[in-house]
């Protein structure tokens, strides 16, 4: 097996549940509001696993710490679009605390979070892991007085955390009525095989974004040896602006665990997971309340539609932030309970992923089709779309439009037509697919939606024409190096070379001379980084060097050359132990 | 030759070591200053930069006075020329960075073992403490590097023979040395 | 170019051979042909994080230490894009941490130093972060200083495959990434590391250094004040630590 982040697990034996070391330090961070040292020891002992193994894993995820935070604990997004850090620094302000530090008497924190998923319904926050959406003015005041008041969580008024669908545009997935346990009945009468061909005749490809064929992806599970299979569904959707799978996991559990069941029945494995990103933790209650269904309805565990052959079961585990695990072999290592570090691949999961095992990794949207093309057929499926993207894409629209929300569209639709479905006028640029994806100005209006043309995950950032968009590509900036895990050194430094190179030319003390470093980098680390995310992280500054050189022309200097860090600032230290002020004690 | 090249030297947050190593090019010292008038040095003490052709910057940024020389210097110098250690990464100056300013002048003036009559020095001659010690190239365009602690005379040797002789100066790999 | 009968791979236009499993590195290494390397060591299971390997095959980057050979494989290597592109790999570990050669036990020894030799790096280039790290010298015979780690993990890799011990790891995100001991303290003293251990060995550059064996070879006749990086057979002699590399 290949492992880069902590010793080998046995091979076969999966880690239940309610012992996953995620979980049990979700527990220690929500009674102690942080992870004290002589827990990791204790859980050390309890889960036999080293001590450096798990203080990793706490330094690793975004939402455990090593020192306390306040017992309210609140997390702004960082998202352009579902954030808003003047509400933040307002709050901040209001309680008396700094941005990142605990109030004095441990009653409360503020620091930010990368995107959480609330990109229709912004701005929004995080209180102890709980999503609060819509923040207003009056809402914040609200929010501190319950903070002042020490009011308990569950007794803060109940629609604060009220989180809507917003399903604006039904299509073939959304819009067609799914009974439930009727794909895998389907599948049952047709057999794997006949299935797993039903599945690669449909041209259904991987929806997270990079379009791998599910059925040979499937197939080549199948045929991969090993002492079991697994099925993953990726749920940890963490592309700032991407929220469909939300919406799938609230309105379309079904389609997803039975497509996972069909997978499972498929490569012939007994056990899947879904590995749910932190933020989408409110939807654990009904998320089980379904698997429990289904256990009732003998759509999961054992003899499933009383096939003897034919068992399955389905765990969740619950991420901690760190958006690198939505790459598939990161979210592998996550759960063996190690850093999401990206494997080296080949291997691919297909024959060596979880426990060294034969794995499937699907996205949400993808699981969720292959269920509806069990009970409706491929043709049903892959008579929409385009020529190299079969069937229907499920978009998270939000940002500078009128109805923001999900639409379901047939690939090969014009980006036009969705900006007028959703009320969008004046649109400066669009990120397509996330800051990972193509940043598009107003001439590129025309192009499609598809694997040939603009492939997406999802994610669809509208910004209009009043934007900074210079302040938008900074935020990706900061966002990548902030998630960058730390594995390989093009993407590790290079990405906060690159932040702050943007930065020097955003406060506008960059020359042509940061402009063309930036540009060096940028094309360094994309081509030279060992995943997905260092390969994309420089996509926003290259596409807007491109296609918005003036942005940055703007702001540059006139002068050949200028300090990498501001001189002056750097004399305050001794300005002040030394009570000088004169002409001599600054620089310019 | 007509004309002879004009040079300057200083040492910012460095020790002279380079400089040292300069004058390591023993008698050939002779046959450059057939080529070669030094400006600003402590070679000549001349305090001002006039305009040249080549300056050598010895040691790193750690005050505004360090920040005020390299200026002057990059403003009279066609090219500057890091040398040494302190210059190009900072050097042994820049390990107080794992320190704060406070730390570094309560430990020098306050607290340190021998110090009398504690005070932290704030006469307005003295030129204040950078946060951190930064190589040059972080405030100024630098054209060449010349690496080593300190680099061999040799090596001061090929890169001034270079420039005077109009080539991209090189190190060959037996004087390429960091320490 | 490539022969179909025989597995072969060409480098910068010379066609090598390789058998079933070898990666493009050990294809490299056995025909002497040096691909610069940091985190890699035979041995060990391949790590591909330092990217100082990365080479393009068929056009495509890819990391020779861990990519398997395969028939018809054309590869470009010690091309001037490569070197540049490494070169600049190289300054970013520079910078990314405090190397402060001329006071380093390990220079003229330290392999960081001789990739960057080989490179013809004369400086870190970019703006140097100066980060804060822990120094550990709690253990008798060996002291940890994380200023001049690079994160390459052969410390980590060596005392889990070969030692059978689980000393090290790294902990942390992104730029916040370091390496820790595992003990109840965190201390290295406190951990059941030994000076006979290749994890205490392995270190690259001079992070993990043996105590009391400071300055034995003069600077000027240590390993890369005598040899090229790029010299084959010379992994057995970095290895070999304190001894003069011709002794």
């Amino acid at each position: 097996m290949d492992s880069h982040n902590g010793p080998d697990n046995t091979p076969g034996s999966p880690i239940r549940q309610q012992d996953h070391l995620l979980h049990h330090l979700y527990n220690i961070q929500q009674q102690f509001q942080h992870i004290p040292q002589q827990a990791i020891s204790d859980l050390a002992t309890r889960l036999a696993l080293p001590i450096s193994q798990i203080e990793g894993v706490v330094d690793f995820y975004s939402f455990f710490h090593r020192s306390p935070r306040g017992r309210y604990d609140i997390l702004f997004s960082t998202c352009t679009s579902c954030g808003d850090l003047a509400m933040m620094q307002e709050l901040c302000t209001r309680l008396g605390v700094s941005k990142g530090e605990t109030a004095a008497d441990g009653s409360v924190s503020i620091a930010t979070a990368s995107c959480i998923g609330m990109c229709d319904q912004g701005p929004a926050l995080m209180v102890n892991g709980r999503t609060i959406t819509q923040l207003s003015a009056q809402r914040l005041e609200m929010i501190a007085k319950q903070v002042e008041s020490a009011t308990p969580l569950d007794q803060w008024p109940a629609e604060w955390f009220r989180v809507q669908d917003n399903v604006r545009k039904n299509g073939l997935l959304l819009g067609t009525a799914f009974e439930t346990g009727s794909a895998l009945t389907a599948a049952i009468s047709q057999g794997p095989e006949a299935l797993l061909n039903e599945i690669t005749k449909s041209g259904l490809r991987g929806r997270g974004g990079a379009g791998f064929g599910t059925g040979m992806k499937w197939k080549f599970c199948r045929e991969a040896k090993g002492d079991a299979h697994y099925v993953i569904c990726n749920a940890d959707e963490g592309e700032p602006g991407t929220f469909k799978d939300r919406i799938l996991l609230t309105s379309h559990a079904h389609e997803v665990f039975e497509g996972m069941t069909l997978c499972g029945y498929v490569i012939g494995a007994q056990k899947g997971y879904l590995y749910l990103r932190a933020e989408y933790r409110h939807l654990l209650p009904d998320l089980y309340a379904v698997l429990a269904r289904r256990q009732q309805a003998g759509l999961l565990g054992r003899n499933i539609l009383g096939q003897e052959s034919f068992s399955f079961d389905i765990e969740i585990i619950v991420g901690a932030g760190a958006y690198i695990c939505g790459e598939e072999s990161s979210l592998i290592e996550s759960m063996e309970q190690k850093r999401g570090i990206p494997r080296v691949r080949p291997p691919f999961p297909v024959t060596s992923g979880f426990l060294g095992q034969p794995t499937v990794v699907n996205n949400v949207e993808t699981l969720a089709a292959a269920a509806q093309i069990a009970v409706h057929g491929s043709a049903w499926f892959n008579t929409q779309g385009s020529d190299k993207s079969d069937g229907t894409k499920i978009l998270s629209i939000s940002g500078d439009c009128t109805t923001p929300g999900i639409y379901e569209y047939p690939f090969g639709v014009s980006i036009q037509k969705i900006l007028d479905d959703c009320g969008a006028e004046h649109v400066q640029a669009i990120q397509v697919g996330g800051p990972s994806g193509t940043l598009i100005g107003p001439d590129e209006f025309e192009r499609k939606l598809g694997f040939e043309d603009l492939a997406t995950g999802g994610s669809f950032m509208i910004y209009g024409a009043e934007r900074d968009l210079l302040a938008v590509i900074s935020n990706f900036a900061h966002f990548f190096a902030h998630e960058s895990c730390g594995f390989c050194t093009p993407c590790r430094v290079g990405t906060s070379l690159l932040r702050n190179g943007l930065d020097k030319i955003v406060s506008g003390h960059g020359t042509q001379y940061d402009m063309d470093e930036m540009y060096r980098m940028a094309t360094l680390v994309k081509r030279r980084s060992h995943c997905g995310l260092g390969q994309t992280a420089p996509n926003p500054i290259l596409d807007a060097l491109q296609r918005f050189p003036k942005l940055f022309e703007e702001r540059l200097l006139h002068s050949d050359y200028t300090p990498h860090f501001d001189l002056d600032t750097s004399l305050a230290e001794a300005r002040q132990l030394t009570h000088r002020d004169d002409a001599e004690a600054h620089l310019s | 030759m007509s004309k002879k090249i004009r040079v300057a030297t200083t040492s910012l947050a460095g020790c002279f070591g380079c400089h040292m190593s300069f004058l390591d090019i023993d008698e050939r010292i002779v046959e450059l200053l057939e080529h070669v008038e030094f400006n600003r040095s402590p070679i000549t003490d001349i305090k001002q930069c006039g305009p040249c052709d080549i300056g050598l910057i010895e040691g790193g940024l750690c005050n505004a006075d360090n920040v005020h020389v390299l200026r002057e210097f990059r403003e009279n110098c066609n090219i500057i020329i890091a040398v040494g250690a302190c210059a190009i990464n900072g050097g042994v100056p820049a390990m107080r960075n794992n320190f704060t300013v406070k730390e570094c002048l309560e430990e020098a003036y306050l607290n340190g073992i021998g110090v009398e009559n504690p005070m932290i020095p704030n006469d307005v001659e003295l030129p204040l403490l950078l946060s951190k010690v930064h190589p040059i190239h972080e405030v100024v365009h630098v054209d060449y590097y010349l690496p080593g602690c300190p680099p061999p005379a040799d090596a001061f040797m090929k890169v001034l023979t270079d420039l005077l002789e109009g080539k991209e100066p090189s190190l060959p790999k037996e004087i390429l040395h960091y320490d | 170019m490539s022969n179909s009968t025989n597995n072969s791979i060409t480098i910068d236009g010379r066609e090598i051979p390789f058998e079933e499993g070898q990666t493009i590195m050990d294809a490299a290494r056995a025909a002497d042909i040096y691909i610069p390397h940091l985190c890699h060591r035979p041995g060990l299971k391949p790590h591909g994080s330092c990217k100082l390997c990365t080479v393009d095959v068929n056009g495509r980057a890819a990391s020779s230490c861990t990519l398997p050979a395969a028939n018809g494989q054309e590869i470009a290597n010690n091309t001037p894009e490569l070197k540049e592109v490494r070169k600049n790999i190289t300054q970013m570990l520079f910078v990314e941490g405090n190397h402060f050669c001329p006071s380093c036990e390990k220079t003229g020894d330290c392999t960081l130093q001789a990739v960057a030799y080989h490179l013809d790096m004369l400086d870190g280039h970019f703006p140097q972060f100066y980060p804060k790290r822990k120094v550990d010298a709690s253990h008798k015979s060996i002291f940890l200083d994380r200023d001049r780690c690079i994160l390459c993990e052969l410390c980590v890799r060596a005392s889990r495959e070969v030692d059978g011990k689980d000393v090290f790891a790294i902990t942390g995100r992104g730029m916040d990434a370091h390496l820790i001991v595992n003990s109840e303290s965190g201390k290295l003293g406190d951990s059941d590391i030994s000076t006979d251990d290749l994890a205490a060995q392995i270190c690259p550059v001079g992070a993990i250094m043996i105590k009391e064996h400071g300055y034995e070879v003069p600077i000027g006749r240590r390993t890369f004040d005598l040899h090229s990086i790029a010299e084959p057979g010379l992994e057995p002699v970095i290895l070999r630590k304190g001894k003069h590399a011709d002794e």
